[in-house]
């Protein structure tokens, strides 16, 4: 589904990623884990368009097409899908018609008329049932005043609501509760499928004991130090970064 | 006499031998303005002499007033004897036959607005005869205001058929001397609006200038005068929702609103007049006097304007707080593009008791436009608990564009309570980021970024205005992004 061959960005003149490679097959989980500033954000908002990176060198495949030849919105239509590290407010522009727009923007694209109004919101509301939130978030403007949970929690209904295929998560987990972390991650397994993929950006073993990777990975100072199974997550959580470190100098 | 003034006499005087009493339906005025040209123009309106008195005085005063310098927008000096100040109402002759001749820009933009067929036609000025619907529409809508006893005609017609009214209530809000547009449009306006509502009339619907049949002709001078009796209630929506291209450049009006007694005016205004092309060339300009007063306790106005038209538009729609607990609102969205210029806001005086008024301002700038909100807020000596609260807000897009505050308060009570917010904000490219990655495309993320900033305002119009409203504002900001 994709594939990230040695990839180097920077931002205003400083290599941030140097020289990342990661394939990610249709169906797999692939966990990405590694110390503040290694670059774990700047890959993902690369990867979905964001502007302000220049990539020097490499190249990303998604589907067997070029994903930098894309454009942000083609990306989203194509099934790119960022769940932010923090979601952005959008004053006076209801959850729901934010929801509506983004999901017929998709449609769109694969040729399907609209959803009627009636089908849509039941769906929504189903989805927001999964993940225990209130329904008044419908008409609440896009993460304005959500708490730091509640916005990660918007970012997964709007995950759960669009279907991507490519779904890349930065630290989904992070100030969220026990509670919200288990719905959470319930949300997250429930879209599993052969189809679609996950990439979790995650600082904490925690969440890798609810949605179950395939493959971890470390991430430091811009390269993929170190990949393995779901026990270097583990082995990670009690030796530490420095230990990630030490391979690295030795 | 000046040699000039003699020349210009001879000329009017011809063009009245070749007929404009004669031929009353087809002329047009040649440029000009003096006394006799008023003169005339009241004598083919047939108006009473009050009104023609009323006329020559606004006039001799306009002679004596100075161009106001103090807004901050720029344009070249309008020469007042090059414009016609009487032009007779198209004959449907003289239209496009059919939509396919009208310019086909103007098309999309009504496609855009989802404007029905025939509506389209009807503002594009197509000769119809009577097709379809909207002559019976008028007809039934005529009936039913009449049995609520609703007055809504012309202001031409109000002359003749009302004239105690027009005498009891014209210009006792703006007067014939208050400021130069304002004396100007009083000593020629051509037509316009008049509605009155009787005592305790709740009117059963809302009144537009969409079914006023010769709206669409009522020029440049046009006069509206709205009075709302003891206990009433009216909703009054002006507007053209889609340009009109019009090769006049001048556009000043001036809208009274007279509230009696816990009556209530809801005046809501979406101007989109042409607003000149991309260079700045072209375009209206946009010069209205609008004031209301509340008269009487408990009255209650609101204007809520949506402005995304005109090379510049220069207006304040203001209430005069007499009335003790009288309420008086203003909610505004003023789009600027490309080289568009916008000085608008509002003025409230607190005069009564109790008196409190709101006021919500959205300024977005784009391109090289130039948006700045002037407003006032006035407490007199005997406003005992005024209260007023403002909130004005600028939107930024690009670097070209500016945006202006000058809120100006002054309290002669010291019971008052006044409150300002203001902001101005860019839209942020996470902001873009954010709604793209989700499938929505740069300009759709644009307009509804921008919508969700005129929320606020656009929660104030009726229905059906606020969907007008939304798409105008994207059109408005086409090409605007990326
Ligand atoms: N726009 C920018 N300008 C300058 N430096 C930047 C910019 N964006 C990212 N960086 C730098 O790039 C490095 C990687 O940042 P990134 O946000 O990708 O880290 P991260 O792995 O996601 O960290 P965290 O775990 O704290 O979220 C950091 O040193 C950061 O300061
Ligand atoms: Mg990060």
């Amino acid at each position: 589904m994709l594939k990230v061959e040695n990839l180097h960005v920077s931002v205003e003149g400083k290599e941030i990623l140097k020289g990342i490679n990661l394939e990610i097959g249709a169906g797999e989980v692939h966990a990405i884990m590694g110390p503040n500033g290694s670059g774990k954000s700047t890959l993902s908002y690369v990867l979905s368009g964001r502007e302000g990176y220049d990539i020097t060198e490499g190249r990303v495949l998604f589907n067997g097409k070029d994903l930098f030849e894309m454009s942000v919105e083609e990306r989203a239509w194509a099934g790119v899908f960022l769940a932010f590290q923090y979601p952005v407010e959008v004053p006076g522009v209801s959850n729901i018609y934010f929801l509506k727009a983004a999901l017929n923007g998709i449609r769109k694209f694969q040729g399907l008329d609209e959803l009627d109004a009636m089908d849509f919101i039941s769906m929504v509301k189903n989805k927001m049932k999964d993940l225990d939130m209130d329904e008044k978030f419908l008409y609440r403007a896009v993460n304005e005043g959500f708490s730091g949970g509640e916005k990660k929690r918007n970012e997964i209904l709007q995950m759960s609501v669009l279907e991507p295929t490519l779904c890349l998560l930065d630290e989904t987990d992070s100030g969220l509760d026990i509670d919200a972390l288990q719905i959470v991650a319930k949300g997250v397994n429930r879209l599993r499928d052969p189809k679609r993929s996950f990439v979790l950006v995650t600082h904490y073993q925690r969440l890798l004991d609810y949605i179950k990777p395939d493959y971890v990975h470390v991430l430091a100072h811009g390269k993929v130090v170190k990949s393995g199974g779901p026990e270097l997550a583990l082995e990670l959580e009690e030796k530490g970064y420095a230990w990630v470190d030490e391979k690295i100098a030795s | 006499m000046s040699a000039s003034n003699e020349n210009l006499k001879d000329m009017i005087g011809q063009e009245y031998k070749d007929g404009f009493v004669t031929d009353i339906e087809s002329e047009s005025f040649p440029p000009g303005l003096n006394e006799d040209v008023i003169r005339a123009l009241s004598a083919k309106k047939e108006e009473p002499e009050f009104l023609l008195e009323w006329r020559l005085e606004a006039y001799r005063h306009w002679l004596t007033m100075e161009h106001p310098e103090w807004s901050f927008v720029e344009f070249p000096k309008i020469d007042f004897q090059d414009i016609s100040y009487y032009s007779a109402p198209k004959s449907m002759d003289d239209g496009p036959k059919s939509l396919d001749e009208v310019d086909p820009e103007l098309i999309s933009t009504y496609n855009k607005l989802g404007i029905p067929l025939e509506e389209q036609m009807r503002l594009a000025g197509v000769a119809v005869d009577a097709v379809f619907d909207s002559v019976s529409v008028a007809t039934t809508f005529k009936d039913k205001l009449a049995e609520a006893g609703v007055i809504f005609c012309s202001f031409s017609e109000a002359v003749k058929e009302h004239p105690e009214l027009i005498k009891q209530y014209l210009g006792t809000v703006v007067s014939q001397f208050d400021n130069f547009y304002a004396a100007l449009n009083a000593a020629v306006f051509s037509d316009g609006s008049f509605v009155y509502i009787p005592k305790g009339v709740r009117c059963p619907m809302e009144l537009s200038t969409y079914f006023r049949i010769n709206a669409a002709n009522t020029g440049q001078f046009e006069r509206t005068l709205i009075v709302a009796d003891e206990g009433s209630h009216v909703s009054y929506l002006e507007g053209c929702t889609a340009p009109m291209r019009d090769e006049n450049q001048l556009h000043a009006a001036v809208v009274e609103l007279v509230i009696l007694k816990d009556a209530e005016i809801k005046y809501s205004t979406v101007q989109n007049w042409y607003p000149g092309d991309e260079n700045g060339l072209g375009g209206i300009y946009n010069f209205v006097t609008k004031r209301a007063e509340c008269r009487e306790e408990n009255a209650k106005v609101s204007w809520t304007q949506v402005e995304t038209g005109s090379a510049i538009t220069w207006k304040y729609p203001s209430v005069v707080l007499k009335g003790d607990n009288s309420i008086g609102e203003f909610y505004s969205v003023a789009l600027t593009n490309n080289y568009q210029q916008a000085d608008t806001g509002t003025k409230m005086m607190h005069i009564g008791k109790n008196t409190s008024s709101t006021i919500i301002s959205k300024g977005i700038s784009a391109g090289h436009g130039q948006n700045t909100y002037r407003g006032l807020v006035k407490v007199g000596r005997n406003a005992e608990n005024a209260r007023n609260y403002t909130q004005c807000d600028s939107l930024l897009m690009g670097d070209q564009c500016g945006a202006h505050t000058f809120p100006y308060i002054e309290t002669k009570h010291p019971s008052a309570t006044i409150e300002h917010e203001a902001s101005t904000s860019k839209i942020s490219e996470d902001q873009l980021f954010y709604c793209m990655q989700r499938g929505i495309s740069a300009e759709d993320a644009v307009s509804m970024i921008v919508n969700g900033f005129c929320k606020e305002v656009f929660k104030e119009l009726p229905m059906e205005f606020a969907v007008e409203a939304q798409a105008l504002l994207g059109i408005s900001l086409e090409g605007s992004v990326g």
